[in-house]
């Protein structure tokens, strides 16, 4: 329990770490996921390690703070800085047990879009894939970060970037990618599981009122109880130590 | 090509012609060739096809100057910011052709384009709308196991343009940090230009031939041009501009907002020293590592 206050996006870092296992190979991107994987390998996760599409690969955290996984703090004393064929080779073996992912919309499933949404009659164009759709295709599992608003969860996406879940039960049987698909999406609310590849709700975050939070869904969202997952529960605040090491590696607070 | 050793970035990008397909940023946010791309347009290069990974704004600037009738990538924006908003404005105006990948569809293209093959397989891509919405991949099966794959052709630039630590004037190569997809873009091109730090004697590069990313003969044209990926980060060199990415992404929402702001930086210097006269951000190195000695010998 944190003895100071934190800012939502401190909880959704400490959340995110929370989903790298000591031992895994992480696939970091852009963003909250450059600092979940510096938290996680400095607490539970010693041995773990971070692959970068940009070729670098890390056993620990950067030395100062990084905007980009390409700022030479990330460079330096890194385990090895080669180039993007090698680490998506690793991922395409299946040798990735985790990857982040972002996007401006999700649906149930675990569809992803960060390529073009609608806004009334306009069509706004995103940045893209990037990696994110070999992520989605090939990481053993996957965990998705955004905010909580309502118009990121959606029925249907308007774009399918990064692929997730059959919408049929049959897992990833949409398309015979080797991933194990959406594991769990982190927001600023709420954290959330997939069974039978559907999303629930696991975990609401302190101070969360959690029909308010449900209701930003256009649909009846299920919850860990309804299938068989345990109960509903408070996600963990930030602890103190967890705190300090996320203010270290993002000391004016860009990212958080 | 022979390689002309140390022309000037103006002599050398000149040999680039306005219709080519270029592929550049390979090395992801590191050693991106912003100053080899400036200059491309204040020499008016323009109905270029940019071919790369994730474009860290060196995309959306050579848009917002007109430069650009297609994009072969997976990713164009402002890593720092998210947006690029002349590369939105763009394809939301129907300005400019996308062909969108994702990162790995980009490398194998390219690789293949380096293998002199065809195409190559992959296991990613399916299932997504990157794949079912392309003209460009298609969808096949392993004839030895039977699994569905798809299949990205190659991609086989008129030219790469790569940014490097150090080079001879011949044009062989040492690059080290991260490289991301700066060798398979090399071996699919018809010609290279590089930008480097420094030239250097051939004997620098013979002493430490495991760094060599680049060999003479794949090699065009070769410029001495420090801080020539400014903003960008190049290892042992100097730090990301961090600020400058934040600055532009407030200065170029719209296009008359760009312009003034590439009628300072692109169009308002002559070369890269007097841009290197805007820049009051203090990116040196802090704190130097110095690699272990690493001996050859006979």
């Amino acid at each position: 329990m944190a003895s100071e206050t934190y800012a939502p996006r401190e909880l959704m870092v400490s959340a995110a770490a929370a989903e790298i296992e000591d031992g895994d190979t992480a696939f970091v991107g852009m963003r909250l996921p450059l600092i979940a994987f510096q938290l996680a390998v400095s607490t539970h996760a010693p041995d773990s390690m971070a692959v970068y599409e940009s070729g670098v690969v890390r056993d620990g955290p950067a030395d100062g703070f990084i905007h980009t996984m390409c700022d030479l703090p990330n460079l330096n004393h890194a385990v090895s800085t080669t180039g993007m064929i090698d680490i998506m080779s690793r991922l395409q073996r299946g040798d990735v047990d985790v990857g982040f992912l972002g996007g401006a919309e999700v649906d149930r499933y675990g569809n992803l879009n960060t390529t073009r949404v609608r806004a009334g009659d306009e069509e706004i164009r995103l940045p893209g894939s990037g990696g994110a759709c070999d992520i989605a295709c090939m990481a053993g599992r996957t965990v998705l970060l955004m905010p909580h608003e309502s118009r990121r969860f959606v029925e249907e996406v308007n774009y399918v970037t990064s692929p997730g879940h059959a919408d049929d039960g049959s897992g990833r049987g949409n398309h015979p990618a080797p991933g194990g698909g959406p594991d769990a999406l982190v927001t600023s609310k709420a954290t959330f599981g997939f069974a039978d590849g559907e999303l629930f709700l696991r975990s609401v975050h302190p101070g969360v009122d959690r029909e308010a939070m449900l209701a930003d869904f256009p649909w009846t969202v299920r919850t860990a109880p309804e299938i068989g997952e345990g109960p509903v529960t408070t996600t963990p605040e930030p602890t103190d130590e967890e705190l300090e090491l996320i203010r270290t590696f993002d000391p004016d607070g860009f990212w958080t | 090509m022979s390689t002309e050793p140390s022309e000037t970035l103006s002599d050398a990008v000149s040999r680039i012609p306005s219709g080519s397909s270029v592929a550049t940023g390979l090395a992801l946010e590191h050693a991106i060739p912003f100053a080899a791309g400036h200059e491309l347009v204040r020499q008016g290069t323009d109905d270029l096809t940019l071919i790369g990974p994730i474009s860290d704004l060196l995309f959306d600037q050579l848009i917002g100057c007109g430069a650009v009738s297609r994009v072969r990538a997976a990713w164009v924006g402002n890593v720092s910011a998210g947006t690029g908003y002349r590369f939105r404005e763009a394809v939301e105006n129907d300005g400019i052709d996308v062909e969108n990948h994702s990162n790995f569809s980009v490398a194998l293209a390219l690789r293949a384009g380096a293998l002199g093959v065809p195409y190559l397989p992959t296991r990613s891509l399916l299932g997504s709308d990157v794949f079912a919405e392309s003209d460009l991949f298609e969808r096949g099966t392993d004839p030895f196991g039977g699994e569905e794959v798809a299949l990205v052709p190659a991609i086989e630039p008129d030219w790469t343009i790569v940014h490097a630590q150090r080079a001879s004037p011949e044009g062989d190569v040492h690059l080290w940090g991260n490289t991301g997809i700066v060798d398979p873009a090399v071996g699919a091109a018809e010609n290279v230009l590089v930008t480097a730090e420094e030239v250097v004697e051939p004997a620098v590069i013979h002493s430490d031939p495991s760094r060599t990313a680049i060999t003479r003969e794949q090699v065009s044209a070769v410029v001495e041009c420090p801080w020539g990926a400014h903003p960008s980060p190049v290892a042992g060199h100097y730090n990301r501009d961090n600020e400058y990415y934040l600055r532009y992404h407030g200065a170029t929402d719209t296009q008359a907002a760009f312009d003034e702001w590439a009628g300072e930086w692109v169009y308002g210097v002559e070369d890269r020293e007097e841009y290197m006269g805007l820049v009051d951000a203090d990116l040196s190195i802090t704190e130097p590592t110095v690699a272990a000695e690493v001996r050859y010998g006979q």
